[in-house]
């Protein structure tokens, strides 16, 4: 009796399915879905390497100083960073006057000492970055309608993270014109800058790094825009996880415990069994 | 319950006498991880899978309450609490990975676990309460593993628990009011992730309880083993201690290496990068897609997309995706071949890899975007999937010629067994086959 209940509710679903099946196969063939300029034109994010990179990858400190300027001085004026606070600077190599220095030269929301009332006053180490907008409308107002998304967590927020920021920046170009002609309505629209490595293709953020030495970089390096992009990705992967080098690092005792204890179990286990073992049957 | 040639608990010691005499809890760890639980010799590898899941349950009740003690179900501030959990906890980092990848790593443990079941039919009498106890902690484990996703307040977690509350809404009449309920409201907010973090916090001790049912029920009958020919005779066994302690040992060390792994160079592999964009109700992703573990049910219920007769497509999605989990409960009377191991039934065996390749490639289709060719593929896997179970089990369960059994499981190990009866010679029939149920 159950195995025939069984038949028919086996029956009721593998003939829903294919009745699915049917109808999605019938539609394909009648009514193809049309290729879109996304479909053929995005492109997936540069190769692109850095020194944290790999399982002994560790923070190239110069490079990471190197990003938080690029940062400073180009992607805060639009993007916030607001899991990061002046105090983690420290671990970039900066010592904690510097870190009050450059606290100090951000304005934060604070309170008048005196009147109680909404001020600004200058940032102490243990605030964190402050936002460039006073809320989501504020963004969209001065944004082409788009809301910057903050960026403490850029790198782990997309697929491939470091490479995509860095493809995002170096990526603006003109439309080819092959989309130009095989899409006619994927053309740009006025505000939008095109860009394959970006979803839709059109995105709100102008090109933010134009020109070389755009950044005067202190330590001598050539602030080219591949090169101020890829600092800035670097330091991007920083404050998505701060603990990054940490995290590796307590990787490699952890598993030579491991393997030394999981040795040494295998091999006791091989000695209790010995005299327990026959041919091998399944 | 134990075999008459299991050893004894002998305390020595007069305190453990005195113990043993008021409440007997050494000799209850004696009798079930000790030497006195006799465990069949020729269990490979795959019985390992049974304490791993237990390690992998410990680990995420231990990881978890230390987490919710730095975490805040508030939707306000949960997304940010996880990151303070990241950034500004000591070992807060270690603690997260370690819960979130341990999740994944109880699947794969859990999936071992259940596919053994399947190919050694170890659903089969007299084991089936084991079997429904170990559904229902799949059930419960699927449940804890969504309303734990939801916590962080990324936009997976927000479409996630949108998604799976709205399958919901497909039921006829109270659909609608009963999602409702659910969430406290009309879309996932506030009392939605402060409910789902209270159950996902109970829901563990919930499902402890339910593994000590699934080992009690296990002890009755005692372990099965890859011949699925019952112990006869003390030489079939060898006792838990030392042999499968021993066993069991360093199995643990090789998959802890294997989930250290993971959890320090790859702890976001398995992870959705959505998850680390704040959940936004005004936003929907592109794909929104659940965790690993649930591709092979998700791409079930996305497979329907035509109505049948006056069943709505979303309603049989629904049904379809539950009853992919509903029928492993039916199991132990749908497949009535009186052999037990997969080994000895040459034609399950071919279907039991056909189901192993199905539901990879419904887990495949399962993750991949609601486009086509990935529907149409997960239709006809879907196909498959419920014929496996539904029709083809019960028609090949009574159509099979088994393999010869082994008299034993000794003589499976060692080639001979001395209490081979004549009667059972190795030139008869089908000579285990009326054992296989005794």
């Amino acid at each position: 009796m159950i195995r025939i209940i069984s038949i028919l509710v086996g029956a009721f679903f593998t003939l829903g399915l294919a009745w699915s099946f049917g109808n999605g196969a019938y539609q394909q063939i009648t009514e193809p879905p049309p290729a879109t300029a996304e479909h053929h034109f995005h492109l997936a994010p540069k190769e692109v390497h850095f020194a944290s990179d790999g399982p002994f990858g560790k923070f190239d400190r110069q490079q990471l100083q190197r990003g938080f300027q690029v940062y400073k001085e180009v992607c805060s004026a639009c993007h916030s960073l607001s899991h990061v606070a002046f105090r983690d600077l420290t671990q970039l190599g900066y010592s904690e006057p510097e870190v009050k220095a450059i606290a100090k030269g951000f304005q934060v929301p604070g309170v008048d000492p005196n009147t109680g009332e909404a001020a600004m006053r200058p940032g102490l180490p243990t605030d964190y970055f402050p936002k460039p907008f006073a809320n989501d409308i504020a963004a969209r107002a001065a944004n082409n309608n788009a809301v910057p998304p903050d960026l403490s967590l850029m790198t782990k927020a997309r697929h491939d993270g470091p490479a995509y920021v860095y493809s995002l920046l170096t990526g603006y170009q003109n439309q080819p014109a092959a989309l130009l002609k095989e899409f006619p309505d994927a053309k740009t629209p006025p505000g939008l800058h095109y860009n394959p490595y970006f979803a839709n293709l059109n995105l709100a953020m102008p090109p933010p790094l134009t020109s070389e030495g755009q950044v005067q970089y202190g330590d001598g390096t050539k602030p080219t825009v591949d090169q101020m992009s890829k600092d800035v990705s670097a330091f991007l992967v920083w404050t998505a996880e701060p603990k990054l080098e940490k995290r590796k690092q307590t990787g490699w005792p952890v598993l030579g415990f491991l393997l030394f204890a999981t040795v040494l179990g295998f091999l006791s286990y091989k000695n209790i069994w010995a005299e327990k073992k026959g041919k091998k049957v399944h | 319950m134990s075999f008459p040639w299991a050893q004894q608990y002998k305390p020595t010691n007069p305190f453990m006498r005195w113990m043993d005499d008021r409440l007997p809890l050494p000799r209850l760890v004696y009798n079930s991880l000790g030497a006195g639980y006799p465990v069949p010799r020729n269990l490979n590898y795959f019985w390992n899978f049974g304490i791993l899941a237990g390690l992998c349950l410990g680990l995420q009740i231990v990881t978890g309450i230390i987490l919710a003690m730095h975490y805040a179900a508030n939707a306000g501030v949960a997304f940010d609490s996880v990151e303070h959990i990241m950034r500004d906890v000591n070992w807060g980092w270690m603690l997260r990975y370690a819960h979130a990848n341990g999740a994944s790593a109880f699947f794969v443990v859990i999936y071992i676990h259940i596919f053994r079941g399947f190919f050694y039919g170890s659903y089969k009498a007299p084991r089936e309460m084991v079997w429904l106890l170990g559904v229902t902690i799949f059930l419960l484990m699927m449940a804890t593993a969504f309303m734990g996703y939801v916590l962080p307040w990324g936009q997976m977690s927000f479409w996630g628990a949108k998604v799976i509350t709205g399958l919901f809404s497909a039921i006829p009449l109270v659909g609608e009011p009963l999602q409702q309920w659910l969430l406290g409201g009309f879309a996932p907010d506030n009392a939605a992730l402060n409910r789902f973090f209270s159950l996902h916090y109970l829901l563990p001790f919930v499902i402890a309880g339910v593994v000590i049912l699934h080992i009690w029920a296990l002890h009755i009958p005692g372990s099965s083993n890859p011949t699925g020919v019952e112990v006869k005779t003390e030489s079939d066994t060898v006792p838990f201690y030392p042999y499968f302690v021993a066993k069991d040992g360093w199995a643990v060390g090789a998959f802890a290496f294997l989930y250290c792994v993971m959890l320090f160079f790859f702890p976001n592999a398995l992870g959705h990068p959505d998850n680390y964009i704040p959940a936004n109700p005004m936003s929907t992703p592109a794909h929104i897609v659940p965790e690993w573990y649930f591709w092979p049910f998700y791409a079930i219920l996305r497979a329907f997309t035509s109505d049948f007769f006056i069943v709505p497509a979303k309603l049989m999605g629904v049904l379809a995706m539950f009853s992919a989990i509903l029928v492993w409960f039916f199991l132990p009377w749908l497949d009535r071949s009186p052999v037990r191991s997969g080994a000895y039934r040459p034609l399950y065996r071919k279907f039991f890899w056909a189901l192993v390749v199905d539901a990879v490639i419904l887990g495949y289709c399962g993750g991949a975007p609601a486009a086509e060719p990935y529907v149409m593929i997960s239709q006809i896997a879907a196909i498959y999937y419920f014929a496996h179970f539904l029709i083809i089990i019960p028609i090949i369960s009574a159509i099979e010629r088994p393999d010869p059994l082994p008299f034993s499981i000794t003589e499976a190990v060692l080639g001979k067994d001395e209490n081979v009866p004549l009667s059972a010679s190795p030139t008869a029939p089908f000579p285990g086959t009326q054992h296989a149920n005794a």
